[in-house]
């Protein structure tokens, strides 16, 4: 299944496989940013089919719930998603198995936070066994994680990139995914962006960074900061 | 002899065959009950541990009939209109219940009538009768007024005036009955007459279809019991395939051969009519039990019965891949629910509000039926997101700095950012029109940093106390 990023799929022989794990390690601080970027692959590989997401109770108390109005700015269809709230990462692990098992799916996203135990090389195994069995894809969206010996086809380490500043429209959202494993090939790091209204991911230029600009207006945050201070001298 | 406390006095509660000879009797006081009898030994009433005792009767009593009611303090009531004949006609049923209890070192009083007063009234008094019906008149008649179980005034009213048996009672005139004791009264007599009936109601709701299996030998191996369970869900799925209908409530009653019994239930988001998937979800969740389903000596009756019946349409009708992939959907979200509770598979419904945070629900995926709204998008084509794809459930307070060389400056999470871009407010009234709501509007900021990550913050406009809602992808 083609990302959409000329770079990377041409590194990726074409796309990535539906019918394995794939990795998405968040870099400390850009959780969200790498939830988004593993939204972006569970939309393109799910190809129209229902998504199940599994998250642990944890990340939504640290890293905020999953929205259903964000994923619809993204592009995603919110009826489509199935949200697991798993108390713990067996229980997380122990029903992506079985999801993964329900050819009605289209992609299963596991959320986990830390280096669990049970996450170990069997069970990496098992999941990229059971997404290769039933051609369900399995996206493992790990958060604050050190890199362990899994069994993934690819893994990926994302961060957020910053927005060209010039524009007056805030651009797409943008994200430094680097791929740092690749079974089939090369690996890589692009920043891309996630166009949420093609639903696939695209190439961009990276923005200089630092440019720093102060939104100017009545409503704007230093008025309101101006009202404050009145407020208290007042 | 059992002694439990009424107000401020000792009463006897109860008493055994050997206390009764003596002359004692329940009620009496219990400093009488000694003079009368010295070497009497007592033991204190326990209401709550005889009412649960009660309850475990009347579960074990489930395996004759579904129609189970407590007549506390003591006594149980069962429906077994339609069963008789299951168990060898009324005598032999009324025996069996009799004689299994009594195995259970109980004292038991039984009897089988019509109406649910006749039965009790002569259970007291004339163990082990079965009265046909019609007969109930006859049947009750001679046995004194103190087997209807009235309230003390009127036994003692009914003495008083000669009337000692429940015929001579019966036999007066309606209305002079009415007239002295009110409609009441007669009422309880016509129904322990059977002329009319008063219907006793179940524990618990009755199942539509069940299906159950006796063993001779009680079965405990999980291999047997699996089986077991697949036979009657396809005995279960017999019964409702001839009616086009489907369960969504499924409840498994294991019946051990002690007595204890255990019920497991599980749900269905959709009628549900296959056996093969009725038993995947029992396993689910017996394999998820906090305690798990112990055999002890084994389960001698297992029953499986069917509630919240739907239509479910065949599935050898639905070709196209649509309804059989919503269908395998659905049978994944009653598995995991099983497993994990059903409050944790979750879906997201649209909700008729302005008000960000609350512009969508996350219900249990079983229940959460068809969407009343539909999702509107915010963004225009070519546009960023407006909606944060992570919100936390409370905004989490944050200071917004302003450099001298005007940049702006966050702190979160004992963090310093720069901000690069900050973009608002988008005003959003709340509702100020319900009480509690202290403001009446709130701004939201979308703001990046420098690292490139987009945050969606708000500002409460009278305190100027700045949050974070949530962070964009």
């Amino acid at each position: 299944m083609p990302l959409g990023h000329a770079g990377a799929d041409a590194c990726l022989g074409g796309g990535l496989k539906r019918a394995a794990l794939h990795e998405v390690f968040a870099q400390p601080g850009h959780e969200t940013a790498a939830a988004g970027f593993a939204a972006g692959l569970a939309a393109r590989l799910a190809a129209g089919k229902n998504l199940l997401w599994i998250r642990q109770d944890y990340c939504a108390l640290e890293f905020g719930e999953l929205a259903a109005t964000g994923l619809l700015e993204l592009g995603l269809d919110p009826a489509r998603v199935l949200l697991m709230r798993a108390a713990q990462a067996e229980d997380a692990l122990r029903a992506a198995l079985e999801a993964l098992r329900c050819r009605a799916l289209g992609a299963v996203a596991i959320e986990l936070s830390g280096n669990p135990k049970c996450l170990d090389l069997t069970a990496s195994r098992r999941l990229t066994l059971a997404a290769e069995e039933n051609s369900v894809a399995a996206l493992l969206l790990r958060f604050t994680a050190r890199i362990e010996p899994g069994s993934a086809q690819t893994r990926w380490r994302v961060r957020a990139a910053p927005s060209p500043s010039q524009e007056e429209n805030w651009g797409q959202p943008r994200v430094e995914a680097e791929l740092t494993r690749n079974r089939q090939g090369a690996t890589g790091c692009w920043v891309m962006e996630w166009s949420c209204d093609d639903g696939c991911f695209r190439e961009c230029e990276p923005a200089d960074r630092g440019a720093v600009v102060s939104a100017a207006g009545d409503g704007s945050p230093s008025a309101a900061l101006e009202k404050d201070r009145n407020c208290v001298a007042a | 002899m059992i002694a439990g406390r009424s107000g401020n006095a000792q009463l006897v509660a109860a008493l055994d065959r050997k206390a009764s000879a003596f002359g004692l009797h329940v009620g009496q006081p219990l400093a009488n009950a000694r003079a009368m009898v010295p070497m009497l030994r007592v033991v204190a009433e326990d209401a709550p541990a005889d009412a649960k005792l009660l309850e475990r009767l009347a579960d074990w009593c489930d395996r004759f009939t579904p129609f189970v009611s407590t007549d506390p303090p003591r006594g149980l009531l069962l429906d077994v209109s339609g069963v008789s004949h299951l168990f060898g006609g009324e005598k032999a049923l009324l025996d069996r219940i009799r004689g299994e209890l009594r195995r259970q070192d109980f004292a038991v009083r039984g009897a089988m009538a019509s109406t649910a007063l006749a039965a009790r009234a002569l259970a007291r008094h004339r163990d082990g009768c079965v009265v046909a019906p019609g007969e109930e008149s006859k049947a009750i008649a001679p046995l004194p007024i103190e087997a209807l179980d009235l309230d003390e005034p009127t036994t003692h009213a009914f003495r008083r005036a000669g009337l000692k048996t429940i015929g001579q009672a019966a036999g007066r005139k309606r209305a002079e009955l009415t007239a002295r004791f009110g409609a009441r009264l007669v009422y309880t007599i016509d129904t322990a007459f059977a002329r009319a009936d008063r219907p006793i109601s179940p524990r618990r709701p009755l199942p539509d279809y069940c299906a159950e299996r006796n063993f001779a030998e009680p079965i405990a191996t999980e291999d047997v019991i699996r089986e077991t369970l697949l036979s009657l869900a396809g005995a279960l799925s017999e019964l409702l395939e001839k009616r086009g209908e489907g369960a969504r409530r499924l409840e498994a009653v294991f019946f051990r051969a002690d007595g204890i019994v255990r019920r497991i239930a599980v749900e269905a988001g959709a009628a549900l009519r296959e056996p093969a998937a009725m038993v995947r979800l029992f396993k689910e969740k017996l394999a998820a039990l906090a305690d798990p389903l112990d055999p002890g000596f084994g389960f001698d009756l297992i029953r499986l019965c069917a509630d919240r019946i739907g239509r479910a349409e065949a599935l050898a009708q639905q070709f196209d891949s649509d309804a059989v992939r919503e269908r395998e959907l659905g049978f994944l979200v009653d598995r995991l629910a099983a497993r994990f509770g059903k409050d944790r598979i979750l879906a997201f419904r649209p909700r008729d509000t302005h008000i960000p945070e609350h512009a969508f629900a996350l219900l249990p995926a079983q229940h959460a039926g068809a969407a009343e709204h539909s999702w509107k998008k915010l963004r225009g084509k070519g546009e960023a997101p407006r909606r944060p794809l992570r919100s936390f459930s409370r905004a989490e307070p944050l200071s917004l700095l302003r450099s001298v060389d005007g940049q702006y400056r966050i702190r979160w999470r004992n963090t310093q950012r720069l901000l690069t871009r900050i973009e608002g407010p988008e005003r959003i009234a709340l509702n100020w029109w319900r009480s509690g709501s202290s403001t009446s509007a709130r701004d939201y900021y979308r703001a990046e940093d420098e690292d490139g990550r987009r945050l969606w913050l708000t500002r409460d406009p009278l305190s100027g106390q700045w949050a974070v809602q949530g962070v964009f992808a």
